[in-house]
């Protein structure tokens, strides 16, 4: 037991991005408030992967892993920017961005 | 060694925790700036630098600045959002203990067989800094996706602009078209100035 707390393994990265992964998805499913924390909530999931992506790679010695940490990461600043920029037009256009509110749909 | 990485992960999830708790949207993106700052510890310890820089400009630079102002741009109804149901909560933190627990459960079974082999290495890739060896393969064998991730870039910078521009009437803007098209003999002339006359009579257009 001592061993597993004193000796940081690759276990203990993939249980921190586990855990960081399940508070985004608790973030995304629970949210009544508004878009953005919904977003928040994603930014935070893609952390998790992130994380994952890197330990495996640095535990692994292969830089594959980083590679695909630095796409991620592109990939996570074009969606946040599209969904801000959706969000202030959706703004302009009904005077809300509370999830409770959002039913032009009729969904 | 191992008391900066409780440290920093336990940080981090407190932090995260705050980002989907908070009831001010201001507080929820300042939660996520210091979650960034956390997980960029998190790579620095993994050997990582490269990433951990990366995480910071882009995430704590752009993307939450991005956040903050379009929080601070939107006027958000903070009555409208305080009148949640805490019955959402307990629901809320069950689900997330599940999930947490199914999680670990999954990652014991799946790593249980190389768990104890700590295969750290951090300069044991030979000389070159982490910088330097994803520089190398990132403009060689990864050329294609890294010009796709530029692709995507460029997409969504347009996408952003087609979206939120306005178009506004009493705005004086340059016409792109006339001005491309204009040439030398419609907008210089070359006049003979005689002393003591000046010059009159000229045709603007």
């Amino acid at each position: 037991m001592e061993s597993i707390i004193s000796n940081v393994t690759l276990e203990h990265y993939v249980i921190l991005s586990c855990c960081l992964f399940s508070i985004g998805m608790c973030g995304l499913l629970l949210n009544k408030g508004n878009v953005i924390n919904i977003l928040m909530s994603i930014e935070l999931m893609l952390l998790a992967a992130n994380i994952n992506f890197v330990a495996f790679s640095s535990y692994y010695n292969e830089l594959t892993g980083q590679i695909a940490s630095i796409i991620i990461l592109a990939i996570a600043a074009a969606e946040a920017a599209i969904g801000l920029a959706i969000i202030v037009n959706f703004y302009r256009a009904c005077g809300t961005i509370s999830i409770e509110k959002i039913n032009k749909l009729k969904g | 060694m191992a008391i900066f990485f409780y440290l920093f992960s336990s940080l981090m999830i407190l932090s995260s925790i705050g980002v989907i708790t908070s009831r001010n949207p201001v507080y929820c993106v300042l939660w996520l700036i210091f979650t960034f700052l956390n997980s960029s510890a998190i790579f620095i310890q993994l050997g990582a630098e490269f990433i951990a820089m990366t995480i910071i400009i882009v995430y704590v630079g752009a993307v939450a600045v991005l956040f903050l102002f379009v929080v601070m741009m939107l006027n958000i109804n903070l009555a409208e959002i305080k009148s949640q149901l805490l019955g959402n909560r307990i629901v809320g933190a069950c689900l997330m203990f599940v999930l947490i627990i199914d999680f670990i459960l999954i990652v014991k079974s799946a790593l249980s067989s190389n768990s104890t082999i700590s295969i750290f290495h951090n300069q044991a890739s030979g000389k070159l800094s982490n910088t330097h060896s994803i520089g190398a393969i990132l403009y060689t064998d990864y050329i294609i996706v890294f010009q796709l991730s530029g692709l995507v870039l460029l997409l969504a910078m347009v996408g952003c602009i087609v979206l939120t521009v306005r178009k506004r009437e009493g705005v004086e803007k340059q016409n792109a078209h006339k001005q491309i098209a204009r040439t030398i003999e419609e907008s210089i002339e070359i006049i003979k100035v005689k002393t003591r006359v000046g010059v009159n009579g000229i045709n603007y257009k």
